[in-house]
């Protein structure tokens, strides 16, 4: 009996070894058996890079494109630390970064792979079809909070956000707030998701979100940030007549070179750009 | 015969050194999460974190106020309890004493079901159902309210109330019961002056219990109580959007750089949640050994 216990358990820890082993030959056999590359970061890029690594590893058998979410400030903080290939981004590197991915011997490089667009959604049954960018301050920072105030029903405003972790957050903080404190009674959502699902419910909600995300059940506004009111499409997206784009980046240590060039590469090739509009951004 | 005690002896240790691991994660647990919570406190007074009003850590210079999740904890909790406790008793006084023993048997794993389902399916239930309902019925601006978070809450604390409180009616001696029927009285009479004093100590400690699962839930009531940090008025702030202190981590957590200021600021929060939960576990601990002793006098 002891020696049977004995011998499952010395079968066990042989499995055990050999399925680590095993797993360790996958990650390292970019030599040999096939190359791979890494690619951690922003969560708003993550359907992007893994639709585009799909496409790709089905046109190059033997490639292999990983793919991790995140968020963006996870995906730098590996590029920085040299633990993957490219880190996606929804916002550009702050300074700090820079300098500490210097200080490490990495040398971030810029690659902007496609364009996103914030829209500024409500309700289907609110009157408001376009707003100023001076109007969307008001209403996110406080000083606005009835709809009539804008030109709307006699409704009080439900403001959503999403948390502070969210890429989307810190660009509508920074380009439509410019700056300021969201208003203390913004309810604050967990996700793109969870903002479009109370739009959808709440007659009196204006909520952000990006524009991959819209569908039939919200409306999305016309911003006018001073030159004529524009609606969120493709085409003025990609004009920049629409005020609320930002682009979507890939880094690098340094120029890139064999897989990590190959990705980039293809996906502003024809295939490539197809699938960036599949997923509901805008090809770069 | 030597051999066999050694080999007693070695799986006796090894049994000790398992169990002892839980007690060592414990301690470094708490070590970590109070270490990190301390470390705000160079920059930031103890008082202005408990006394203050304004969450704004993003801001510069930013605030650490606790009073707004703190109060959202609370009045969420203080909903749930008062939603689910009398639903949770009342259920478990029909199934252990009322319910024909068929009727209990198919009961029984219905409630427990009902704990088994993962929280972001309550909160997903609470988004699409619950929220529009409120906000309908009661004509508010949002139903993202305190009022929603209790009424899932007091839904997912359900199960450990009824099953709790059921393991302590049932464990009322018969002969007290049979007492109370041989001189006469009703069997309702019997449920609510024999039984129910007799368990009493058992239910408490199914409230707290209750008490202990609401106030460390976190992703149901991230997603149904639309998580603005203002303090709540009592008790009209229950038609309000509330965020709670578990809500505050987890939204936050996700992007705070490691070592700022805002990071220790919500180990800071966690530390706050540990201490509440552990009083709440003392108290339930303490009224079920109440309980114990009772029944063997």
């Amino acid at each position: 009996m002891f020696k049977r216990s004995m011998l499952s358990v010395t079968t066990l820890l042989v499995v055990m070894s050999l399925a680590l082993f095993g797993a360790g030959c996958v990650g390292n056999n970019s030599d040999d058996g096939g190359e791979a590359i890494m690619v951690k970061g922003s969560d708003t890029v993550l359907p992007l890079a893994q639709a585009e690594a799909e496409v790709f590893m089905n046109e190059n058998p033997g490639k292999y494109v990983s793919i991790i979410g995140g968020g963006s400030g996870v995906g730098i903080a590996a590029l920085i630390d040299g633990e993957v290939d490219i880190a996606m981004t929804s916002r550009a590197m702050k300074d700090v970064e820079i300098e500490n991915a210097h200080n490490n011997g990495i040398n971030p490089l810029q690659h902007t792979i496609a364009w996103d667009g914030i829209s500024v959604i409500v309700n289907p049954e609110n009157p408001i079809s376009e707003l100023t960018f001076e109007q969307i301050k008001a209403i996110y920072v406080g000083d606005v909070s009835n709809w009539n105030e804008v030109g709307g029903e006699d409704r009080e405003i439900v403001v959503l956000s999403r948390d502070s972790s969210s890429g989307t957050y810190e660009y509508f903080k920074d380009e439509v707030l410019e700056g300021n404190e969201f208003r203390a009674d913004a309810l604050i959502n967990p996700s793109t998701g969870s903002i479009i699902q109370t739009v959808m419910q709440n007659k009196a909600a204006i909520g952000y979100a990006g524009v991959a995300y819209l569908g039939n059940d919200v409306k999305a506004l016309a911003v006018d940030a001073g030159e004529g009111a524009e609606e969120p499409t493709a085409e003025n997206i990609l004009s920049g007549a629409y005020p609320l784009a930002r682009p979507l980046y890939f880094y690098t240590d340094g120029e890139p070179a064999g897989l990590n060039l190959e990705f980039i590469e293809f996906i502003s090739s024809e295939l490539g750009s197809e699938t960036v509009l599949e997923v509901g951004y805008f090809p770069a | 015969m030597s051999r066999r005690n050694n080999k007693e002896k070695a799986i006796e240790v090894a049994l000790l050194m398992t169990s002892g691991v839980t007690i060592v994660a414990l301690f470094l647990l708490c070590i970590f999460l109070f270490r990190e919570g301390a470390l705000l406190f160079g920059d930031h007074s103890l008082v202005s974190f408990i006394t203050g009003t304004s969450w704004y850590p993003s801001s510069s210079p930013a605030k650490f106020g606790l009073l707004p999740l703190l109060a959202g904890s609370l009045i969420v909790t203080a909903g749930a309890i008062i939603l689910s406790v009398p639903l949770g008793i009342a259920a478990a006084i029909y199934m252990a004493e009322l319910a024909d023993p068929r009727i209990a048997q198919i009961l029984k794993p219905f409630v427990e079901i009902l704990a088994g389902i993962p929280s972001v399916v309550y909160g997903f239930f609470g988004l699409i159902v619950v929220v529009p309902l409120l906000q309908d019925l009661l004509s508010l601006p949002t139903g993202q309210t305190a009022l929603a978070g209790s009424i899932m809450l007091g839904m997912m604390a359900l199960p450990t109330i009824i099953s709790v409180a059921e393991d302590a009616i049932n464990s009322v001696p018969l002969s007290l019961k049979e007492g109370s029927l041989a001189l006469g009285s009703t069997h309702w009479q019997t449920i609510y002056r024999v039984i129910l004093p007799a368990a009493l100590s058992g239910i408490s400690a199914a409230v707290m219990l209750g008490i202990g699962r609401a106030i460390g839930e976190t992703m149901t009531v991230m997603m149904v109580t639309g998580n603005t940090a203002i303090i709540p008025g009592i008790p009209e702030g229950l038609f309000d959007p509330v965020r709670t202190m578990t809500a505050t981590i987890a939204l936050e957590m996700g992007e705070v750089p490691q070592g700022s200021e805002h990071f220790h600021a919500l180990f800071a929060v966690g530390a706050v949640l540990f201490i509440t939960t552990f009083i709440i576990n003392l108290i339930a601990d303490s009224v079920k050994k109440k309980y114990r002793l009772q029944e063997e006098a």
